[in-house]
């Protein structure tokens, strides 16, 4: 055993400000590169900023509740993708909240924007932040917040800014494969046994009052529910037409269960100031 | 059968000698090759234990993504733990080209038949443990899974290969944030140095009882599953790691741990070996919590797995129905 180890004898060396030498290539793809990241003139940096602060909240929210589905899944290729949905997520996060930094003229970090925010200053839509319940409500959840994710990413209003119609392009790759996940299970659950219809159904029903905030979010109903329309119909189930409840996550009114999310999300940073990790 | 004893020794059988020459050739066994029962017994056991061990292994580090403290150390942490969902997806794999079934494997798991490795039973205490356990554990399994890409078998050593360079990856990450706590605040630089003196020593423990102690180890070895014993990759381990403790500026905690000009080696103390045999037992600080988390998983996912069954097996159904109906309407 000799030259197969120089990986790991080579630990300690070549590392000083060379973040990206690792053992076994890099090939990391920066989304932004090639993006002119100057604001462009006549768009307005703070509601920019707002934006890609709300379109954040969302992916962080929603991967922090996949991460806690993380050893829980009821399968290991369901382990593998709820975490690569999570982490395509993430990535969307950090590339919207660095953007938010720059546009808003602060120059706050991604950091600083996911860990040193209460509750009340996230504008996430209140379906991202809901307990995670069965396997088929992380499925309903996904197939709404994907469906309506992508449907915003595809329209018009990302093409102002440069950098986040290169979040959105990167994104729609992501989340076509986030929503036909989803829609996939939500047809096997609904198709499948009694038990997983029953489920399915109930969880259809739970997430169906957070429809609405998402539609004054973010004017895509009509293509969104074209989508959430076809799924139900091949699953045999049946999408609900329940009132929304009032209020919205993009105006700060939360349920109580964001706030224990970022306690938990922020523990360690907060426990440790001055600390760089 | 009654006559056996009188007639002189039978001719060698060709396909053990076939199998014989393949070993000694330092060929590979394939899945479609004939094998000793003992040989492939050896493997799926060995190989079940490895998958096991990917997927327990994500519980202490998987704990601390919701807490990870910056958004980079979460991306890498999840992805890391993602890994070890796919190495032990592939692992199990491996185990069903012996004939091995990965819902029978994981039963055995979760029955408490069969074991994975004993270092999963210890608690990751702090953020400081996710560097170490990068460093050490996935160090330590380099040493033991290096050699494997050489492995007789096949598939498993092929699995190896992809193990490694991602083992690889995971133990750099690990490194670059203890790196990274160590130029941070005093806090930080104490947190690493506990993580270290409570991972060390069980560490250490990974390669296996001491040789003399290992009664699987020498089959395995004319077997060519195994290439160096126990107590050569120990010291393999300790060799490489010391200098990157200094370079870290850790102590590790072993009083014995000195240079031997002589051996061009470290001499090293030696580990509780009762407390190996306590925790791969069953009664290590979180054997029971870390099965039982594996159960429930296993448990409340037992209606989707039953879901996506019947609907694959109506989708079948559906498919034939519709294949008699058109060769009703369209009879040649």
């Amino acid at each position: 055993m000799s030259d197969d180890d120089n990986a790991y004898l080579g630990l300690a060396e070549a590392h000083e400000g060379d973040e990206a030498h690792w053992a076994f290539g890099t090939g990391f793809e920066d989304p932004l590169h090639g993006t002119d990241t100057a604001l462009p003139p006549g768009v307005d940096g703070q509601a920019l900023a707002a934006r890609c602060l709300a379109l954040g909240d969302d992916a962080l929210v929603l991967a922090q509740r996949l991460a806690q589905w993380c050893t829980r899944a009821p399968e290991l290729e369901e382990e593998l993708a709820l975490a690569n949905i999570g982490l395509d997520l993430l990535g969307q996060t950090r590339l919207l909240y660095t953007r938010a930094g720059q546009a808003d003229g602060s120059g706050r970090s991604e950091d600083d924007f996911a860990y040193l925010r209460d509750a009340d200053a996230f504008r996430n839509v209140r379906l991202a932040e809901l307990p995670n319940g069965d396997f088929a409500h992380c499925v309903a959840r996904l197939l709404v917040l994907s469906t309506w994710r992508l449907a915003v990413f595809e329209g018009p209003t990302t093409a102002a800014d440069p950098v986040l119609a290169a979040v959105a392009a990167k994104g729609i790759k992501e989340l076509a494969y986030h929503r036909l996940y989803a829609a996939e299970w939500t047809v096997r659950l609904g198709d499948g046994t009694e038990e997983s219809h029953r489920r399915m159904q109930q969880a259809l029903d739970a997430v169906a009052p957070y429809l609405d905030e998402l539609y004054a979010a973010e004017d895509v109903r009509g293509q969104v529910e074209a989508v959430l329309r076809q799924v139900a119909d091949s699953a045999g189930l049946v999408l609900p037409g329940t009132a929304g409840l009032p209020g919205s996550g993009r105006d700060g009114e939360h349920t109580e269960h964001l706030a224990p999310l970022l306690a938990e999300l922020q523990s360690v940073a907060r426990a440790n100031p001055g600390a760089t990790w | 059968m009654t006559t056996a004893a009188a007639e002189p020794a039978a001719p060698p059988d060709p396909l053990q000698q076939h199998f014989d020459d393949t070993i000694a050739r330092d060929h590979r066994v394939e899945p479609r090759d004939w094998m000793p029962e003992g040989y492939r017994r050896t493997l799926v056991r060995q190989i079940a234990q490895h998958a096991h061990s990917e997927i327990i292994g994500m519980q202490p580090e998987g704990d601390w993504i919701t807490r990870a403290p910056s958004l980079r150390r979460k991306a890498i942490l999840f992805a890391k733990v993602q890994d070890e969902a796919g190495h032990g997806l592939y692992l199990y794999s491996a185990a069903e080209t012996l004939g091995a079934d990965r819902a029978d494997l994981t039963r055995r798991l979760i029955e408490g038949r069969q074991k994975y490795s004993s270092i999963f039973n210890y608690p990751a205490d702090t953020f400081a443990d996710v560097g170490v356990i990068g460093w050490f554990v996935d160090g330590a399994a380099i040493c033991n899974q290096v050699p494997l890409c050489r492995s007789s078998y096949g598939p498993y050593a092929r699995a190896m290969v992809r193990v490694c360079k991602e083992e690889s990856f995971h133990q750099r990450q690990g490194y670059e944030l203890l790196l990274t706590m160590m130029r941070g605040t005093e806090g930080q630089r104490a947190m690493v140095q506990n993580a270290v003196d409570r991972w060390w020593w069980p560490s250490l423990m990974m390669f296996g009882p001491p040789d003399g102690d290992s009664p699987n180890s020498a089959q395995s070895t004319a077997w060519k599953i195994k290439r160096h014993s126990n107590d050569e990759l120990r010291q393999r381990f300790v060799d490489m790691t010391v200098p990157q403790a200094e370079r870290l500026g850790v102590t590790l905690p072993d009083p014995e741990l000195r240079w031997n000009e002589e051996r061009g080696s470290h001499d090293f103390g030696t580990p509780d070996w009762t407390e190996l045999q306590r925790v791969i037992s069953g009664d290590g600080p979180r054997n029971a919590e870390r099965v039982s988390r594996r159960r429930a998983a296993h448990e409340e996912g037992t209606w989707v797995r039953e879901a996506a069954a019947a609907h694959a097996a109506k989708q079948a159904e559906r498919r034939e129905e519709a294949a008699t109906s058109r060769s009703v309407a369209c009879p040649r």
